[in-house]
């Protein structure tokens, strides 16, 4: 990626480009900061899916780039492949209708009517990123 | 400090014919959440939806709007 004189926001994309499934949130997932972004990670776990997190509290700089580049103004945000899936709100809605599995390409947990999964890995630790965008 | 009733009049005045309902999630106001149903998100994604709502209160989200909670339909 060519340098340009916004280190932050070119972190930002680069850890969005890189990352299959990336949360910005407050905190970490083993302790989140915020009760959305904690309901968030609480969806992405049940669903066994390992994803990166990215914790906008370090730095302000994160947090305003972010929604500067995603048109979204609140944290936590979830990308998958690069999109913009949203916010808690969204996630949590996509979670008990099934939409969020579909979009990750996993198994619905396992308290859906149809969803058996095969035993999957119990509980996949979530990556985490280095926190490189200070 | 903003109050529901704010956040319902600003939501309805910027969005035609939208009924919003708007509740203070904590008692502290600035903890919101609102269900909003107008009928132009029928043409608008679930993430453009919020936008559209989140656009009402510009900066004031994330300043004195902490954190607004939403659900919208189109009817």
């Amino acid at each position: 990626m060519s340098t340009t004189e916004n280190p932050v926001r070119d972190a930002i994309q680069g850890a969005i480009g890189e990352h299959e499934v990336l949360l910005f949130m407050k905190g970490t997932p083993e302790a989140p900061a915020c009760g959305f972004s904690a309901r968030t990670v609480a969806a992405l776990e049940a669903l066994g899916t390992p994803f990166a997190a990215v914790d906008i509290l370090p730095d302000p700089r994160i947090r305003q780039e972010l929604s500067n580049l995603s048109n979204w103004p609140t944290i936590p945000q979830l990308f998958v492949k690069g999109e913009l899936v949203g916010g808690c709100d969204i996630v949590s809605e996509m979670y008990e209708s099934g939409e969020l599995a579909q979009v990750l390409g996993v198994e619905a947990p396992a308290d859906a009517p149809d969803g058996a999964p095969a035993a999957a890995e119990p509980g996949a630790p979530p990556l985490q990123i280095k926190n490189n965008l200070v | 400090m903003p109050r529901p009733e704010d956040l319902k009049q600003r939501i309805e005045a910027a969005i035609p014919g939208a009924q919003a309902d708007v509740t203070d999630l904590t008692g502290g106001g600035d903890h919101f959440r609102a269900t909003v149903v107008a009928a132009e998100f029928a043409q608008l994604s679930r993430i453009e939806q919020h936008r559209r709502v989140y656009g009402v209160f510009g900066s004031d989200i994330g300043g004195p709007i902490h954190a607004l909670s939403l659900e919208t339909k189109a009817e």
